[in-house]
């Protein structure tokens, strides 16, 4: 097993030292393995921005260190720049982040940062745009006449030209129509099937984490509360309400089956999942009646 | 019935567009309604929102505001006071260095005295769940802690009606959570007429009625029940339907036929607690 990405008793504590100084990290350390998908939760200021900005070193652990591939990124202040091409981090609302004159040249601006060559470039910045629905009509067009939508899709395709071993997206479909927050979230998960791109999810939507993640880090008060994947996750829905968090809205309804005194499982936390277990429940229900 | 929006016919468009991003809307809110607006994006609703308070005027048609045509800019003021407006990114909203300076700033533009300007906005930041903070620097909270806080700034005028241009939109969970009750409160509790455009449909499902917009006109309309069980025409407007309509919905197409208007958890679990052990409905399954 290759973890990508080790993060080793990391703390980060803000204005350490002042009067004001407030630990966003205690402690904090776990893995991830290549290829994996993984989602992120925790409620408002529990760390979620403060951890994935030290990914790529935006920022740097008060204490403790942060490994990708193995080898830890602050080891030579000098060379941080290599990690910040191999972790590829999308803000929320990165559409606010586009400057270029057209949306090609946007896209480019990383690859060209790379040094890449041409040809390079413009494979490159094709695919990605591919991948985002950005058409070449689009591509030529100022970043600036563009919707709201079609921004955050170009913003997108900015950081995936950079073909990252690790895509970091914090809350990519924040503010999206439900049509488009599954358009986006449904290419990451392409590309991330496609590449093998390791992929961090950060969302406050329990329905897209359970939809797309493989394993789900939930993050409270700086610690790390749970761990696992993301079936046994919510399976803990009980606890994650106390931790103040949220659960899928189908696993509510299961938690509240189990209130009423049936016998059913309580992980299930999407709908293809719900009906296989409702129609279970009948049949044995059934079998067990002889109706 | 006595009204508080009212939309007559309004066309808009923004200057240089062809595009028509109100294309003949005809809508209306009652006094002390909860009304809530769906939409993908670009289908006009926060244009709509803008016209409820003379942010925008329509470049047809008439918008009034109990009786006031949003056309007469000498009761603007007097407009923008029974309208409140809560607006999607809490950073363009906030204007002060302290939280409570920041609840405070309307108040004391409108000249309220200043024990009474105390009262409200305490009233207000402990509604909005944010009196804790109110000491601290705004831009030292976190996206949720500061949308609160433009919520609390709103409340603290209290308008007659407050529209809420997918404000939940930057918060976690438990974050839309408190906002919503918050807000739920103030409909039921204090009579204030709620306008709530947002993507979440389990929110819309708490609102007196759903208005579904597209293309700059009313698609849908009606009671959160009558709109989320018309799954598939939703679904074609680009929007979703709470998980447990979905699930119900999902259930029928399965071969396991589910009552269409069930909206929320508790009617969820209630209606698969009768499908599956056949009690109360005394029916045998599947016979």
């Amino acid at each position: 097993m290759s973890a990508i990405v080790t993060i080793d008793h990391l703390s980060y504590i803000y204005n350490e030292g002042m009067p004001d100084a407030t630990t966003a990290l205690d402690d904090v350390s776990f893995e991830i393995e290549e290829g994996q998908f993984i989602g992120v939760i925790g409620s408002t200021g529990c760390g979620k921005s403060t951890l994935i900005g030290h990914f790529n070193g935006i920022n740097r652990p008060t204490r403790g260190r942060v490994l990708i591939g193995g080898q830890d990124i602050w080891a030579n202040p000098k060379d941080i720049r290599r990690f910040r091409f191999m972790v590829g981090l999308v803000f929320q609302y990165p559409e606010y982040q586009l400057f270029e004159e057209t949306v090609y040249k946007d896209i480019a601006f990383g690859p060209t940062n790379m040094g890449l060559n041409k040809d390079e470039i413009d494979r490159r910045v094709r695919r990605a745009a591919e991948f985002c629905g950005i058409t070449q009509r689009v591509l030529d067009a100022s970043p600036f006449e563009l919707s709201g939508g079609q921004k955050r899709r170009v913003a997108i395709a900015g950081v995936l030209a950079m073909e990252p071993k690790i895509l970091v997206l914090d809350e990519p479909a924040a503010g999206l129509d439900p049509a488009g927050r599954d358009m986006i979230l449904g290419q990451i998960k392409l590309w991330h099937k496609e590449t093998g791109t390791t992929t961090v999810l950060v969302s406050h939507s329990m329905e897209d984490i359970a939809k797309y993640a493989d394993k789900v880090l939930v993050l409270n008060a700086g610690h790390i509360a749970m761990y696992d994947e993301t079936a046994k996750i919510f399976a803990r829905a009980p606890e994650l309400l106390a931790l103040g968090l949220s659960v899928p809205e189908v696993t509510k309804v299961f938690l509240r089956l189990r209130e009423m005194g049936l016998d059913i499982p309580a992980d299930v936390y999407t709908i293809p999942y719900a009906v296989k277990t409702v129609l279970a429940a009948k049949a044995a229900r059934e079998g067990a009646v002889g109706c | 019935m006595d009204q508080m929006l009212r939309a007559q016919d309004v066309t808009f468009s923004y200057s240089h567009e062809q595009h028509k991003a109100l294309d003949g809307l005809t809508a209306q809110v009652e006094r002390g309604e909860f009304v809530a607006v769906l939409g993908a994006n670009g289908c006009g609703k926060s244009t709509l929102a803008k016209h409820f308070n003379a942010i925008l005027l329509p470049v047809s048609g008439m918008v009034y505001i109990e009786d006031i045509p949003t056309t007469d800019e000498d009761r603007l003021l007097e407009m923008r006071q029974k309208v409140g407006m809560v607006f999607q990114n809490p950073d363009n909203q906030i204007v002060a260095t302290v939280v409570e300076e920041d609840v405070a700033f309307a108040l004391e533009n409108l000249g309220v005295p200043p024990a009474e300007i105390r009262t409200r906005i305490d009233e207000a930041m402990k509604m909005a769940g944010i009196y804790k903070h109110r000491e601290k620097a705004p831009h030292k909270l976190s996206g949720g802690q500061k949308q609160r806080v433009a919520i609390a700034g709103v409340i603290a005028m209290r308008p007659d009606c407050l529209i809420l241009d997918e404000a939940t939109a930057m918060l976690d969970p438990i974050g839309r959570e408190k906002v919503m009750r918050t807000v739920r409160s103030l409909n039921r509790d204090h009579g204030i007429t709620v306008v709530h455009i947002t993507h979440y449909m389990e929110e819309a499902a708490m609102a007196d009625r759903v208005i579904v917009m597209s293309e700059g006109k009313i698609a849908m309309e009606g009671t959160p029940k009558e709109v989320f069980s018309r799954v598939e025409e939703v679904k074609a407007l680009h929007l979703d339907v709470p998980q447990s309509a979905e699930l119900c919905h999902a259930l029928t197409e399965a071969g396991l036929p589910m009552p269409v208007d069930v909206i929320d958890v508790d009617e969820c679990a209630r209606a698969l607690y009768k499908a599956i052990t056949g009690k109360e409905a005394g029916e045998c399954p599947q016979s």
